[in-house]
This record gives structure tokens, C-alpha cells and sequence, in this order.
């Protein structure tokens, strides 16, 4: 391994001193905060002075307990805050995916004219401050706004979008002719993690649908952008190829241009599960995690804990959960969306992983 | 004041953060990171106010402009006369600039601390608890010592207040052939007028859906959240009980609603709409009226009493010393200049708060008289509730009493007990 002597005897020492300013760059500001992050999540800092110094005391898992075992208002507030964002995880991130594609396959269109222009508006809701769009938001679904007044010329009275907290399940429930002021017994009576099972499956708010609507608005145009990039570097030959073979438009989409977009697939489903469950200036901005809870996010959470409870071992702990949660879910994923064998085929791949899920080693072929 | 309705502040909030993002300024902070050089004062601890000149930073959570510069020129005669130099910083979200302040060891000397945050911040230590050798400490109302005393100490000054009071639309009350005999002093009859005055699309009475406004008629009933010296959690007595199910009643027959359910951001706002011909509001809704509906008429009340006893609920902020700034003396000085009663009436002038000394009770009266109401609820007025890690607790309970319509009064006030006793007394 080492190399002492000869003409190559202080290459070490020089590619040490090359890498030097990155490692003291990421060790500064990425690594020495991550370390201090997790000594505050085992301890009872307050928030006063550095939390380093010897009037801090190390509490062991106490902060991580009282979130994840309670009981109690904190592991209520907190499991409350994974359902929702577990609920706006699992609807915005399949409809940006989809609409991102989706504009970038018509703005890719060889017969579409001004593409520049259609590039530029898709992506321009991306550029602009999430602060300024979440504001026109605000005016946009106010009970009094343009979106209820859409809604009210087709005849529809459309919510009081910001302050109603029942779950879209229930609202659809409801709207089906069940009575959800006294949902069933069977799940009001069983609770796991400080809530009933109703309030687990109430499904996103009304105000968080709000909220999707426009986290999907504004990430659909980056991500527009990478299918894009990745579409230009499908060959044409290909595509002409299956034409000739006589697959239709549909095929081609399912069985060519979807299976070579896969790498960009993962690249895109990946920031999307990252971005989403840390979603914060939306929340911020926009209803602080009223109404009723029902917006309440880890990532706001944590910052509720810190800076206005003073609990900031606890924001902490709360960070580290959300870590690991992103983490195992992108491994999930990854594995999900792997290469196999060179066979190829999303849902071949999904039909795989689900029977592994059963059976690891039978089913593959 | 602070205590706008909360859309409104979102609002202006988003827009100061805009503001601030388009000013690459949002790395926050920018104000009490100031020169930690003065090193000449430091440990000035208590001792006379001539030491060295100091530079004192000010944060204040500062509703507007006219509050800034109200604030601002108080502070530059101040250190114009003394010597030193201040600066005041209005905050974007103090809580977090006040966070941000307190780990990096260099909070600002002086900054806002609300009566609902206080416990939070004496219970950590951040705080300098000079307001018990304050001179003339006992012309504040004690109902605002009270909100700022931890512990048996009274740690900083009250800067102003507010409190609650009836509102009630005069040209709604004419036209249901009410007269001023009919101003309600009980809760019978406050839930008789709010039934004649619900007629058409008007309601009787708008009425916030927070512990901030609904807590009044728990403190009239004789209850409240916690005891008196906030060591023992009484959410689930009898007398909060009679309060909620009162409340409920009033919602209940359609008399009372809740804002939202008026298509309003906050209870002023349904009144300023004339969606409601009562509110029970605080005495920034004065500003309220006069910008956003100056045709409105109205006429303020004290709230009736309850069943045990005359009661509303006060608001209230107090000049904070951080208990690492290194000019406490000068700070102290400066605390005893912005409150005096003349700068404190002269604040009431600029931005309209009431002063939090009742020397100054009669100068106000006389220069406002219309606020009388506002200002005689100081006498039995309850401040927030004043015990530490409380806020995740009352927001809970909030988000309950948000469904007040539907859900059961009893296990509303029994989870509440449940949560407060796991934090007070601790």
C-alpha cells in the first residue's frame, strides 16, 4: 500500500495537501455541525451558550424516547407530524414525478413550436421564490379567492381551504354518506403512537391538499428540465426502429423512452422523497401547522421545538428521526428501481420486488 | 398590537420575508451581532449607571413603523443624555432571532419578551431578573407583575398591555331596538342580546376560537388553566367546565360563531364586516376599525361578568435584559427612561397601547376616554399562562377548542389537565 522511496514516494503527502481545503471545508460546516446536532439530541441544552460547555448533561436516548414511546402531547404532536407528511409524501411526489414527465415529453414534442417559451414558463414557477409563490397562494385558495371562484361558477362552494382541518379520506367518506362525527368504534378505540387509528387514516387536510397543489406547481419545472436533458439522449434510431416495428405511441412511451429514462427516474423520485419530507418554508409561511395539526411537519416540528419551546435537544432528536426515515426510504427505493439482469420494464421490476418482499429468493423467474 | 389576528400577521410576515430575501439580508441576526468589543464595560453588574458609555442593542417585535420610531427616538434621547449609543433593531421573528442570540452568547441587551414566552425564557436562565430592585416597581399593575414573576421574582418590567372587552356595532343594536340599560353585565344576558341580534346573515357574536378569548369566560367562572402561582394544573374544575359548556351554548343555537365560520381571518374582522354585531376583542382592534372600516360604528363595554366574577384576560409584553449582556447597568437605565410615564404615554400617543402604570391610568383615560373599558379591565385582568414549556400544551388545547362545536367540554378540559400536569410543578 504505501509507496516509500522512489519517484513516487511523497505522492501521499501531496494528494493529501490537494484534498486538504475540501476536507477542512466539509468538516467545518458539514460534519462538525452534524456531530454537534447529535450531541444536543442526547442532551438538555437549552439554548444557552455553547451547548459544549460542561453545564450541559448528557440525557442518553430520553429526547428520542419521549417522542417515540411517549406517552404524551410530544409523541402525539410528533406521530401527528409523520402522518401528515407521510399523507403529502405519498400524493406529491407520484404527481410531480408524473407531471414533470409529462411536460417534458410535450415540451421534447418534434412538432411542438416555441419550445423555448414552454421550457421558460414550466420552469419558471421553479426560479421564483417559494416565499413569493406561497404568498400568492395564500390569496389564491382564501375562502374569498380566485380557486373558490372558479369553483363556484361550475357550480361547486369550494372549502375554507386554510382553516379546514378534516382529512380528504373522511371529507370523501363523508361525501359517500358515511357519518364521520362518530366514526366507528373499531378505529376510535385502537390508537398506535398517541393517535386513534381514524386520525392515522384521515388522509392529507383540505389545507395540505392546498399545500400539495402547490409544492407540485413548483417542483414540476426542475425536475421537467432533468427528464428533458435525459430525453434528448434517447436516440432517435431507437424510437424510429420501434416504429417501424409497428408499436404504437403508447408503446413507445411504455417500452423505450420510459425504460432509458430509469437513472434519471431514480435521480428525479430521489430529491422528490428527500425535498418533501423536509418540506419547511411552505409550512412556515403558510399555516404554521393549523389548521387542527393537520399541517404540523417534522421539519417544523423541530424548529417549534427549539425556537419556541427552548427544548432544543428535542428539535434535534426530532432532525435525526427525520434522517433516518429519508434515509431508509431511499434505500427502499433504490433497491425498488435497481438493474436487473438487463431485463428491463418498470413494472417487471415492482412485479419482482413485491414478490421478494414474500419470497426473497423464489419468483424472480 | 402583536396580537393582530393571526392570517393578517402571516401575511405580513411572508411579506417581510420577502422583503428581506429580495435584500439578501436573510441571513438573519443582523442586528445584535454588534461589536463584542466594548470592553471597557464589561461586568458593569448592577453598579451605577455612570460606567463607561456602553452600546446597547435593542430587538423589539415591532408591529410597524410607527412602534419603530416611536421606540427609536425614545432610545436616541436617551443615549443622547446619557452618552451611550443604542441601537434598535425591529425583529422579523424575534423568537428565533432571540434563539439565535441566546446560543451564540450574544443575545441583544434589551428586547420584547411576551407574557406567554416569559416563563420559557426565566426558566432557562436567559433573563436578568432586575425588576425586583427596580425603583418604583409597585406603580405596575400587579396583574402584569404577576404574568412577569418566576419564581417568586419579578424579573423584567412591563412595557404596555391590553385586555379584552365587549364590542358591540351600534347601528346592530338600535336596530334590534336594544338601549344602553340593555348593555349586558351577566352571562344570561349576554347570551339574551347575542339571540335578538342574530337576525339574517348577522350573528350575535364573533368570538375568537383560541384560549386568548375563550379563556375570559374560564377566568369568570372562577377557573383557570393553573393555579395561581402556576404550580398545579386546575384545567378540569368544575368552574372551567361551566365555561366551555357556556360557550358551547352560545355556539350551539347559532348565536356565536367562530371567525372562520364567518368567512373571516379573526373576530374583528367578521365585526368590521358587520357579519357580527358583537366581538370580544382587545383594544388593537381601535386600529383595526379606524384603517379597515371607518364607517362602522361601535361601542366598547366591559365584558360581562361570570357567575364567581368580573374577568377578561391581559396582554402583555416586558423590557427583557439578557442575563449575558455585558452593560446591565445601562440597560437598566434604559428600561427606567422607556418607562416612565411620560415616554409610556407618549408610546400610547404613537401606536396606541395603554401604559402599565397606573399613575398613567388617569392622563389615558382622560386623552382616550373611549378606551375606559379596555383600561378598568386591568384591575381584574389574567395574563397568559405563566409556567415554562407550556406553549406546545395551550396549542393543543387551542386546536381542541377549535372543535368546541362538536366535541365534549369535559374530555377537551381532561386532556388538557392530563398535558399541563406532565409540565407544571416539574
Amino acid at each position: 500500500m504505501s509507496t516509500r522511496g522512489g519517484i513516487r514516494g511523497r505522492e501521499h503527502v501531496a494528494g493529501w495537501l490537494f484534498v486538504a481545503p475540501v476536507l477542512v471545508v466539509l468538516g467545518l460546516f458539514l460534519v462538525a455541525p452534524i456531530l454537534m446536532a447529535l450531541w444536543v439530541s442526547v442532551s438538555d441544552w437549552t439554548g444557552q451558550g455553547s451547548p459544549l460547555s460542561s453545564s450541559v448533561g448528557f440525557v442518553g436516548g430520553r429526547n428520542y424516547a419521549r417522542l417515540l414511546t411517549g406517552p404524551g402531547l410530544t409523541q402525539a404532536d410528533f406521530m401527528t407530524s409523520i402522518r401528515n407528511n407521510f399523507y403529502f409524501v405519498l400524493f406529491t411526489v407520484p404527481l410531480q414525478t408524473v407531471l414533470a414527465l409529462g411536460l417534458a415529453l410535450v415540451v421534447n414534442g418534434r412538432r411542438l413550436k416555441g419550445k423555448g417559451f414552454f421550457r421558460t414558463a414550466y420552469y419558471f414557477p421553479s426560479v421564483t421564490s417559494s416565499v413569493a409563490i406561497s404568498v400568492v397562494f395564500l390569496f389564491l385558495f382564501s375562502s374569498s379567492g380566485v380557486v373558490n371562484a372558479l369553483l363556484s361558477a361550475v357550480g361547486l362552494s369550494g372549502p375554507q381551504w386554510f382553516a379546514d382541518p378534516r382529512g380528504l379520506f373522511q371529507v370523501i367518506l363523508g361525501g359517500l354518506g358515511m357519518n364521520t362525527d362518530t366514526p366507528p368504534a373499531l378505529l376510535t378505540d385502537h390508537a398506535f403512537g398517541g393517535l386513534t387509528l381514524w386520525d392515522w387514516l384521515a388522509g392529507p387536510s383540505v389545507a395540505m391538499c392546498a399545500i400539495i397543489a402547490l409544492v407540485v406547481w413548483t417542483t414540476a419545472g426542475t425536475f421537467m428540465l432533468m427528464f428533458l436533458a435525459a430525453l434528448q439522449d434517447v436516440p432517435v434510431e431507437i424510437e424510429e426502429a420501434a416504429e417501424m416495428d409497428g408499436a404504437n405511441s403508447w408503446q413507445r412511451l411504455r417500452r423505450i423512452t420510459i425504460p432509458m429514462l430509469r437513472p434519471t427516474l431514480f435521480l428525479v423520485l430521489t430529491l422528490g422523497l428527500i425535498g418533501t419530507w423536509q418540506i419547511f418554508d411552505q409550512i412556515y409561511i403558510m399555516s404554521q401547522g393549523s389548521p387542527g395539526k393537520t399541517t404540523l411537519t417534522p421539519a417544523f416540528l423541530s424548529y417549534q421545538s427549539s425556537f419556541v419551546n427552548q427544548d432544543w435537544g428535542q428539535g434535534a432528536a426530532i432532525a435525526f428521526i427525520l434522517f433516518v426515515i429519508i434515509v431508509v426510504l431511499t434505500l427502499l427505493q433504490r433497491w425498488l428501481l435497481r438493474e436487473r439482469d438487463g431485463r428491463s420494464g418498470l413494472r417487471y421490476r415492482i412485479g419482482i420486488a413485491l414478490s421478494l418482499l414474500g419470497n426473497r429468493a423464489g419468483g424472480a423467474r | 398590537m402583536n396580537l393582530m389576528n393571526s392570517t393578517a400577521r402571516r401575511v405580513t410576515l411572508a411579506a417581510l420575508v420577502t422583503v428581506a430575501l429580495g435584500t439578501a439580508t436573510a441571513c438573519g441576526g443582523k442586528g445584535f451581532s454588534a461589536s463584542p468589543s466594548d470592553s471597557g464595560a464589561v461586568a458593569a453588574s448592577g453598579g451605577s449607571v455612570s460606567a463607561a458609555p456602553a452600546a446597547l442593542t435593542v430587538l423589539i417585535a415591532s408591529s410597524g413603523d410607527a412602534e419603530t420610531n416611536a421606540v427609536k427616538t425614545a432610545a436616541t434621547a436617551w443615549a443622547t443624555s446619557s452618552g451611550n449609543t443604542v441601537t434598535v433593531t425591529p425583529a422579523q421573528d424575534i423568537k428565533q432571532q432571540l434563539g439565535q442570540g441566546f446560543a451564540a452568547g450574544s443575545p441583544p441587551d434589551v428586547f420584547y419578551v411576551d407574557a406567554a414566552a416569559f416563563a420559557d425564557y426565566a426558566s432557562i436562565g436567559a433573563l436578568e431578573p432586575y425588576g425586583e430592585s427596580f425603583a418604583g416597581k409597585d406603580d405596575f399593575y400587579p396583574s402584569l407583575r404577576q404574568a412577569f414573576t418566576y419564581q417568586n421574582k419579578l424579573y423584567c418590567i412591563p412595557k404596555d398591555f391590553s385586555t379584552l372587552a365587549l364590542e358591540i356595532n351600534s347601528a346592530a343594536w338600535a336596530k334590534a331596538g336594544l338601549t344602553t340599560a340593555d348593555v349586558p353585565t351577566t352571562w344570561d344576558q349576554l347570551s339574551a342580546v347575542a339571540k335578538k341580534l342574530t337576525v339574517g346573515t348577522q350573528v350575535g357574536l364573533a368570538i375568537g376560537d383560541t384560549r386568548d378569548r375563550i379563556g375570559a369566560f374560564m377566568v369568570e367562572a372562577g377557573g383557570w388553566v393553573v393555579n395561581k402561582d402556576s404550580t398545579a394544573a386546575t384545567a378540569d374544575s368544575p368552574e372551567n367546565l361551566a365555561a366551555l359548556k357556556y360557550v358551547q351554548s352560545l355556539l350551539a343555537d347559532g348565536s356565536a360563531k367562530f371567525p372562520k365560520q364567518l368567512d373571516s381571518g379573526w373576530a374583528g374582522e367578521a365585526f368590521g364586516k358587520q357579519k357580527a354585531a358583537m366581538t370580544i376583542e382587545g383594544n388593537w382592534i381601535r386600529g383595526a376599525m379606524k384603517n379597515d372600516y371607518p364607517t362602522v360604528k361601535y361601542l366598547v363595554v366591559p365584558m360581562p361578568k361570570g357567575p364567581k366574577a368580573a374577568g377578561t384576560l391581559t396582554f402583555t409584553q416586558c423590557w427583557g435584559i439578557a442575563a449575558k449582556s455585558t452593560h446591565k447597568a445601562q440597560a437598566i437605565a434604559l428600561v427606567t427612561a422607556l418607562t416612565t410615564k411620560a415616554a409610556q404615554l407618549g408610546f400610547a400617543q404613537a401606536f396606541g397601547v395603554m401604559p402599565s402604570r397606573q399613575s398613567a391610568q388617569a392622563d389615558y383615560v382622560a386623552a382616550f376616554p373611549d378606551d375606559k373599558a379596555f383600561v378598568d379591565g386591568a384591575a381584574y385582568a389574567q395574563g397568559p399562562v405563566n409556567a415554562p414549556k407550556m406553549n406546545q400544551v395551550l396549542g393543543d388545547f387551542d386546536t381542541a377548542l377549535q372543535g368546541l362545536p362538536k366535541s365534549d367540554p369535559a374530555a377537551i378540559l381532561k386532556r388538557l389537565q392530563a398535558n399541563t400536569a406532565a409540565v407544571v410543578g416539574k
